[in-house]
This record gives C-alpha cells, structure tokens and sequence, in this order.
C-alpha cells in the first residue's frame, strides 16, 4: 500500500494523456531514424552529421527527448508506487520509494541536460 | 481424488499449509468444485469456506481453483482437473485470510464503497418513478449483473498493490453502471473522485478480470469508457 505518494498533485487524467502522447512522439522519431537508414543505403558519418545538423532534426530530436524523459518518469513513478509499498516493505516503504524516486529523476534529468547539449551542442 | 485444500488459522498457525484429502468422487457424474469441498468437510468438518446459494447468484464462495479464481457453486470439475490430477483449492488472492478459504473482504467493500454505487438525483423524485428509454437501459446491459464474488479484483495485480488505492474490477464496473445510467445526474462529481493516478488509472489492461468474471462481464471496457468520459471531462 501506498500510503504517501509523491505526485506533485497530478492527475492520473494527465499523466495518462502525457504518457499516450510521448508514446506516439517515440514512435514516430523511430520511424523517422529507421527512414533515414531506408533513404540513405550508404550512410556514413558526414550523412548521419547532416541529418542532425538540420533544424528540423534537431528540434525533433529535442521534443523525442522531453518525450522520453516525461515517458520515463511517469513509468518509473508508476512502478515505484505499484512495487514499493508498505505491503512488501513494511513502514520504510515510504522512505526507500522517495530515495527511488530521486534517483530516477536525478537521472532523468541528467540525461536531459546531457541530450540537449549533444543535439544542440556544436 | 485428491483434493488439497489451504489451511490456515491465524490466530493459531505459524504459517499456512496445504492439505490432501482423498474423496471419492461418484463415477458418471461431472460434480462441482463446491460439491467436492462438501465431499471434503464430510472427511475433515474442520474445512472452513463461504457458501450461500450454491447457484452462482451470491457470490459467496469465490476462491482460487486449480490456479485461477472462480465460483466453486458453477465450476465443473471437468473444466478444472485434467483426470488423474489434483484439484487444488486457495483462498482469493490478495486478501487477508480469516480461516482456510474464507478471506476478509473489508477493502473490497471499502473500494466498492468509494463509487458510490447508488443513484444520485437531486431533482425532485416524480410521482411513481424515474422512467428511462428502453435504449438508456440497455446502456446498463453487462453492468449490474456484477455479485461482488470479488474473484475479478483478487486475480488483479494492480489491486494486490495497492487495494487501498486502486478501487478496482468490481467497483469500477459499478462506477460506469452509473455513469451510463441516465437517471444519474452525479456524472461531474463521480468523475472528479476518479481522475487522480489510482482509483481508475492503475488499471493496465491486463484483463484478468474479464478472464475469471463468473458472471461472464467486462469491466476492462467499463473502465475504458470511464477514461473516455475524464477525456471528455477534462478536455
């Protein structure tokens, strides 16, 4: 059981939407990678660097990465509140999910920052 | 045949076990699971489980058969024993134990509850009675039907997570049955007290419920239209 759970007063309205909506950006960023290698059959390194040098990619790139962060962390929280509860950890359930949790969004974040200086670094 | 049936007494068991009894089973007859339980207790009167109607009505005795949850009164032993094998009996997942298969449903109803699973009309009641279209009725088809057995929200995982919380199979095809009534005018506040991330949204479609309903109904649906109806709401 879940008795105190971190949700910065979401909704579970929002997060579903959020979590449909990022799900459709990831695929269709998929395909749009996956169309690349189909268009160029003799990608190399000076292809792959002009795909990603156009604004376009790298716009996309960057929404596919707020995706994937939103996506991660609503599906993390989610296993945390499902897995961590005081049902299978008994009363420092509360404690262990919130280090959890931190950990998750210190990584997301991360990866975040990290993303956005690769595609929009020099 | 061999029945093994769970055994636990909390208030004097270190920890359950499960315990074979041999019966015999009538040749050229295909009993039920709640038969073969009274075939048991005559061997051992100690055997303690819920029982009511024995027609599939009141839902008393729902338990775990051979793996997967149901009613013992409908379940035919031919549907759950392959010849030769045991039956094997455990109280409903997810829920305290009281006694051997009799399990403590107050969250269960405390979930049910949560619904508010009555008609809610603030306009003045008329003369004789609400009247409805024979089509807003139909609406209704597949959701009152429900015998709150609870073999639908101990077969779910997101239920055994978190049974505070999540309200549920059961008490969700309720929440819809009144949502679609057209007598119901609660619709806005039924769906206000449903939209934080675990009264509906920890449903995962994993359509367990649909799979052991003795009664045959759907509640992934009913809680498909309930997201619908917070899209609706909310947008």
């Amino acid at each position: 059981m879940v008795n105190r759970a971190i949700n910065f007063r979401r909704s579970g309205l929002f997060d579903w939407i959020i979590q449909r909506f990022s799900a459709v950006v990831l695929a269709a960023y998929t395909i749009f990678i996956l169309g690349n290698f189909l268009l160029y059959a003799d990608m190399d390194f000076h292809v792959w660097k002009s795909i990603f040098d156009s604004i376009f990619t790298r716009v996309f790139s960057i929404i596919t990465l707020i995706a994937l962060c939103a996506h991660a962390w609503i599906g993390m929280w989610t296993v945390t509140t499902d897995y961590i509860t005081s049902l299978q950890f008994g009363k420092n359930a509360t404690v262990l999910r919130f280090v959890c949790q931190f950990f998750v969004f210190l990584i997301i974040t991360a990866y975040l920052i990290w993303g956005v200086q690769i595609f929009w670094g020099s | 045949m061999l029945v093994s049936i769970y055994r636990y007494n909390p208030e004097t068991d270190d920890k359950p076990v499960m315990q074979d009894i041999d019966i015999e089973v009538p040749s050229g007859k295909d009993l039920m699971v709640l038969d073969v339980l009274a075939l048991a207790k005559e061997k051992d009167p100690t055997v303690a489980y819920r029982r009511s109607c024995r027609e599939g009505v009141c839902g008393s005795d729902g338990m775990n058969i051979n793996g997967s949850n149901g009613l013992a009164c409908i379940t035919p032993l031919s549907d759950v024993v392959i010849p030769g094998q045991k039956l094997i009996l455990r109280p409903l997942p997810g829920l305290p134990v009281i006694r051997d298969l009799v399990v403590d449903m107050s969250i269960f109803y405390k979930q049910f509850e949560k619904v508010k699973p009555y008609l809610l009309n603030d306009d003045p009641a008329p003369g004789i009675e609400r009247l409805q279209t024979p089509e807003d009725r139909a609406k209704l088809d597949g959701l009152y039907e429900c015998i709150l057995c609870a073999c639908c929200n101990t077969s779910c995982p997101s239920f055994w997570w978190n049974p505070d919380k999540f309200i549920g199979p059961a008490g969700l095809l309720q929440a819809y049955r009144f949502l679609a009534d057209s007598r119901d005018t609660a619709s806005t506040e039924r769906l206000e007290g449903l939209k934080d991330p675990f009264s509906v949204f920890r449903c995962r479609g994993i359509m367990n419920c649909v799979a052991v309903c003795p009664k045959g109904l759907n509640p992934t649906r009913a809680i498909g239209h309930i997201r619908s109806m917070l899209i609706s709401q909310g947008t």
